[in-house]
């Protein structure tokens, strides 16, 4: 399964970025291969507008089953993950993606 | 002549100053107040005039055919407000993001994003003594008020080309709703109050009024309250202030009942605030 968590930083210390649209990094652990993948999202704050629908579609690429976040993805952004299937849980506002990533496993997140 | 009323900082007295203003120049001349501030419009709650006509406004949007569609991609990359976005096998349209460019609808190779109208808000205009009051309302949920401010301009313009004077009360603030209702003023009169608060956002509504060209004064309120500050500033900056509003309780109160302000310390601001108006008229006339 692979899970992408919006993130400040491109490590498992990284803290969340709590929003979605504008978050700064995609954080992609597949837990199949174990595999990490990241994203420099940061070139969304030239974005005045839409910022949800785009980031929405950046994360298409990756073709991610979950999404782990802090407040959750707005109306647009909303519409545009529905269409993809990804499963959202939000809530992980504050803590690193290692401590995201177990608070998911352990059933602790709500999901969007 | 048309006389915008602004002010950096909400809640300054753009409403109480627009509506008094126009309700005051009504005893000599026929004037038009236009409450251009359609995300919250409350001019109206002082006028007392007779429905004349009412209408429903609309902006353009793209509506996407599936049918004529190659997904070829094209409409989203032409478009700067991502308000039409390419998501598997399906167009999807933001309609609250979309500007009405019309770029992704004009250059879509196949005509398969046709524009089409989606109602955004109402019109209203009211006839009274010399005046003519027309305001207009942003349907909830609506995030863009500049079409609707436009179209609210272009209203006034066609329908009432023989008032003497236009004020429009504006919406707070200085980004994109602000500059469309001044852009077409000949004068601005920038509201604020004495305080650190007031001169900061002062600043940045008379850094907007000279980037955009425009004459502008500044009219005081709550004038014994904070500091000099905003006056050193105007005088510093050679800015006229032609009134000054006391701070007074009893216009709080007539404010909150929804009474314009009948009283001798408030009229005679009025009356130089208007004094002030004929004059920058004859020097736009002459």
């Amino acid at each position: 399964m692979k899970i992408l968590f919006t993130s400040r930083g491109d490590s498992w210390d990284s803290e969340i970025d709590p929003r979605f649209g504008r978050t700064e990094f995609f954080f992609i652990y597949d837990d199949d291969s174990e595999e990490v993948q990241t994203y420099d999202n940061r070139d969304i704050a030239n974005q005045a507008h839409g910022a949800g629908p785009r980031t929405a579609q950046k994360m298409a690429d990756y073709k991610v089953d979950v999404m782990v976040t802090g407040n959750g993805p707005g109306g647009n952004a909303a519409a545009v993950i529905e269409k993809m299937g990804v499963k959202v849980y939000a809530g992980a506002g504050g803590m690193t993606v290692k401590e995201a990533y177990q608070s998911f496993r352990d059933g602790e997140l709500s999901e969007f | 002549m048309k006389i915008a009323i602004a002010s950096g900082k909400g809640g300054t007295g753009k409403t109480t100053l627009a509506t008094n203003l126009a309700s005051y120049m009504t005893e000599r001349e026929k004037v038009v107040l236009a409450d251009l501030d359609v995300e919250e419009p409350n001019s109206g709650l002082f006028i007392r005039a007779e429905h004349f006509h009412s209408e429903d406004k609309y902006k353009s949007k793209p509506a996407w055919d599936s049918e004529k569609c190659t997904l070829c991609g094209l409409c989203q990359e032409v478009c700067n407000f991502n308000a039409v976005i390419r998501m598997v096998d399906d167009i999807m349209v933001f309609p609250k993001l979309c500007h009405s460019c019309y770029a992704c609808s004009e250059l879509c190779p196949e005509g398969a994003l046709p524009m089409e109208q989606e109602k955004i808000g109402e019109l209203n205009h009211f006839r009274g003594k010399n005046l003519d009051f027309v305001e207009s309302r942003l349907m909830i949920g609506e995030e863009q008020a500049v079409p609707l401010i436009a179209q609210t301009s272009e209203y006034v313009d066609q329908n009432l080309p023989g008032a003497d004077l236009v004020i429009m009360d504006s919406p707070p603030g200085t980004s994109c709703p602000m500059i469309e209702a001044v852009k077409d003023a000949d004068l601005i009169i920038l509201v604020t109050e004495p305080t650190p608060f007031g001169l900061h956002d002062l600043k940045l509504a008379v850094e907007t009024a000279e980037k955009l060209d425009k004459r502008h004064a500044v009219v005081v309120n709550r004038f014994g309250i904070g500091n000099d500050d905003v006056i050193d500033y105007c005088r510093e900056k050679g800015i006229d202030i032609p009134a000054m509003i006391p701070n007074d309780r009893r216009i709080a109160t007539l404010y909150a009942g929804g009474d314009l302000l009948m009283i001798p310390s408030v009229q005679e601001q009025l009356e130089r605030v208007s004094g002030y108006i004929r004059r920058i008229r004859e020097e736009v006339a002459g």
